[in-house]
C-alpha cells in the first residue's frame, strides 16, 4: 500500500483549474518532491492530502484512509507544515510545542527522540516568543511541532522558500534524517536544483503534473542537443545567442548560457565562429547534460 | 555595466543601526558605481532589509555617513525617495486594482502628467505583452506578469537607482530569466540596479556582489574575483563558505 495515493483529482476556484486531473503515488518512506513555481497548484494538493480541502472531483488516500471520509483518522497519522508560517506569535517556543503535543494527545517528552536533532538549535531560545524567531528558527521550530505527534507522513509546504542557501542545506540534511527514520515526505519547493535531493519528483506547473520520476530519469528525457556557453558579456551573448540560426532556447545559467538545437548536427565550432564574429571574447563552448530546470522550461514551453 | 571611474552614486561610510543592544549593520562601508547592477546577499537575518531601508529613506541609521543618488540620507531624505524605484517580492503591487490603475497609480505618486501616465501605460503593456489584461485586477493574473509589471512600475519615473528586494522568489524559471533580462535592459540604460535574492545563480549576474555575515560586509567584488579569491567553482560555494563560518 503507497503512503499517498491520488487519482484524477481536480479543483477549480472560480473557473481557474488549479489541479487538472493529477494522479500519483508516494511509497513508504519515499522522500518526493513537488518542484513548481508559485501559483502551480502545489499548495492546493497539499491542501486536500491534508484534509483541509475536499476536491472537485477525484479520489485521494492517505496510508489507505481516504481524504474526505477518514479525515479525522487522517489528521493522527500526518504532519503538516503550511507554506506560511503559522504558529502562535503570542506563545513561547517551548508553548507552542507543548501546545501541539497536547492536541494530539502526547507530550514533548513521549516523543523528544523525533525532534531532538532539530529541536536542540531552537532550544536555548524556547522562552522566546516565536514571533520573535528569525526566519530559520521559526522553520526549525515549525517542523518539530509538525513531528511532535510522531506522524507517518510529513508534508511540508514550501519549507524553504525565501531562506537562504545555507538554511535550506541544513534543512534538507534534517529531512534526509528523517526520511532514514522511515518517515514518508512529500514536499514542495520553486527551488529547482533542490530536486537533486528528492528520492522522486513531480514537476508541477499550471495545475498538471508535467513529469513524474526520479531527478535522474527526468533529465534523461531531455531531448535536444544542448550547449553550455560563455563569454565576457553574458547580456550581449544572451541576445546573439538567440539570433543564432536554428537555435530552439537559450537561457541563461549563472555564469554560462544554456543553448539547444533540435538539430542534433549542429557543431560546437559554428557556433564558436558565430560568436568570434559577433565580437565576443572568452568564448567557450561545451557540449552539456541537461539539468531539471532545463527539463522544466523545455516542459512548460512545450504545453 | 561595473565602470571603477564612473561616479559613486551610492556612498556608505560607516553605517551603524542599532536596535537596542543588537547592532544589525556594523560598520558598513560600500560604494556602488552609476549603472552596475549590485548584488546584496547574505543569510536570513544578516542584516540585509535594515540595510536597504536605511538606503531608501525609511529609517535612520544610528550613525554613519550616507549619500545616495547625490543627496544626503539625513537631510535629503524625500528626494532620495523621488529618485529611487523600489520593488520587492513581499509587495509591489495593489491587488485590487486593475493593470492600469496600478500604473496610474505609481506614476502619479511620482508627480506625472495624465496624458504622460496615458502615453507609457500604453506603451508599458504594450512592451509587456499585456494590452488585454489592461483592465484586469492584479490579482488576477498570474505571477510572473506582476512581476514583471512591478518591476516596470519601480522605474517609470526612470529613477536613477532602483532596489529590488528578492525580485523573483517563487517565480517559474522562465519568467525568473526574463526578469534578469529587463534587469539588464535597465542597467544598460543606466539605472542602477541594487538587488538581493536567494537565488545564487543569479548572483552571478551582478556586476558585484556584497556578502553580509551577521551585520559586516565579508566580501565585496566581482562574482569573478570572489570565485578566485575563495577557490570555489560558483557563487553558491562562496555563498556557503562565507555564511556557513558564522554557523559553526
Amino acid at each position: 500500500m503507497p503512503a499517498i495515493l491520488v487519482e484524477h483529482i481536480s479543483k477549480q476556484f472560480s473557473g481557474v483549474k488549479a489541479l487538472d486531473d493529477i494522479s500519483f503515488s508516494i511509497d513508504n518512506g519515499e522522500l518526493f518532491g513537488f518542484i513548481g513555481p508559485d501559483g502551480a497548484g502545489k499548495t492546493t494538493l497539499f491542501r486536500i492530502l491534508t484534509t483541509l480541502l475536499l476536491p472537485d472531483s477525484g479520489t485521494a488516500m492517505v496510508n489507505g484512509l481516504d481524504v474526505v471520509n477518514d479525515y479525522l483518522r487522517i489528521r493522527q497519522d500526518i504532519g503538516y507544515m503550511p507554506g506560511r508560517f503559522s504558529l502562535y506569535s503570542d506563545l513561547s517556543v517551548e508553548e507552542n510545542l507543548n501546545f501541539y503535543a497536547t492536541v494530539f494527545g502526547t507530550t514533548i517528552a513521549e516523543n523528544y527522540e523525533l525532534i531532538r536533532d532539530i529541536y536542540i538549535q531552537i532550544e536555548p531560545f524556547k522562552k522566546r516568543m516565536a514571533g520573535k524567531l528569525s526566519g530559520g528558527m521559526k522553520q526549525k521550530l515549525a517542523l518539530s511541532c509538525a513531528l511532535i505527534h510522531k506522524p507517518s507522513v510529513l508534508i511540508l509546504d514550501e519549507p524553504t522558500t525565501g531562506v537562504d542557501a545555507v538554511s535550506r542545506l541544513e534543512f534538507w540534511e534534517m529531512l534526509k534524517r528523517l526520511k532514514n527514520s522511515g518517515i514518508t515526505i512529500a514536499v514542495a519547493t520553486p527551488y529547482m536544483d533542490e530536486a537533486s535531493l528528492c528520492d522522486r519528483v513531480a514537476l508541477i506547473q499550471n495545475g498538471k503534473l508535467m513529469a513524474v520520476s526520479t531527478p535522474i530519469e527526468v533529465t534523461k528525457t531531455y531531448p535536444w542537443k544542448l550547449f553550455s556557453v560563455k563569454a565576457d558579456d553574458i547580456f550581449g551573448l544572451l541576445n546573439d545567442l538567440r539570433n543564432f540560426p536554428g537555435v530552439h532556447t537559450v537561457f541563461a545559467f549563472g555564469q554560462a548560457a544554456h543553448v539547444s538545437f533540435k538539430d542534433r548536427q549542429t557543431g560546437e565550432e559554428k557556433l564558436v565562429e558565430y560568436l568570434q564574429m559577433k565580437g565576443h571574447t572568452g568564448i567557450s563552448v561545451h557540449s552539456a547534460d541537461a539539468n531539471i530546470e532545463d527539463c522544466f522550461m523545455e516542459l512548460m514551453i512545450k504545453t | 555595466m561595473y565602470n571603477p571611474n564612473a561616479e559613486n552614486i551610492i556612498v556608505v561610510k560607516d553605517l551603524v543601526k542599532r536596535f537596542g543592544s543588537f547592532i544589525a549593520n556594523d560598520h558598513l562601508c560600500f560604494e556602488v558605481k552609476k549603472g552596475e547592477i549590485f548584488g546584496f546577499l547574505g543569510a536570513n537575518g544578516a542584516g540585509k532589509t535594515t540595510a536597504i531601508k536605511i538606503l531608501c529613506g525609511l529609517s535612520y541609521p544610528t550613525s554613519g555617513q550616507l549619500n545616495v543618488g547625490g543627496f544626503d540620507i539625513y537631510k535629503e531624505r524625500e528626494k532620495i525617495k523621488r529618485n529611487i524605484g523600489y520593488m520587492s517580492q513581499k509587495f509591489s503591487l495593489y491587488d485590487d486594482l486593475t493593470v492600469f490603475e496600478n500604473i496610474r497609480f505609481y506614476a502619479g505618486i511620482y508627480g506625472m502628467r495624465r496624458k504622460v501616465i496615458e502615453e507609457r501605460a500604453a506603451d508599458l503593456t504594450e512592451k509587456l505583452d499585456m494590452k488585454e489584461a489592461r483592465d484586469m485586477l492584479i490579482r488576477d493574473i498570474p505571477l510572473g506578469w506582476k512581476q514583471k509589471l512591478a518591476f516596470s512600475v519601480a522605474i517609470i519615473h526612470n529613477p536613477k537607482i532602483v532596489f529590488l528586494d528578492e525580485p523573483t522568489g517563487g517565480v517559474d524559471p522562465v519568467t525568473r530569466r526574463q526578469f534578469w533580462d529587463m534587469i539588464f535592459k535597465a542597467s544598460r540604460e543606466g539605472i542602477t540596479v541594487f538587488v538581493t535574492t536567494h537565488y545564487m545563480d543569479e548572483a552571478e549576474y551582478c556586476d558585484r556582489v556584497s556578502i553580509m555575515v551577521d551585520g559586516k560586509i565579508a566580501a565585496l567584488d566581482t562574482p569573478d574575483n570572489l570565485k578566485k579569491h575563495y577557490g570555489a567553482n560558483s557563487m553558491n560555494e562562496v555563498f556557503l563558505k562565507l555564511a556557513r563560518i558564522k554557523i559553526e
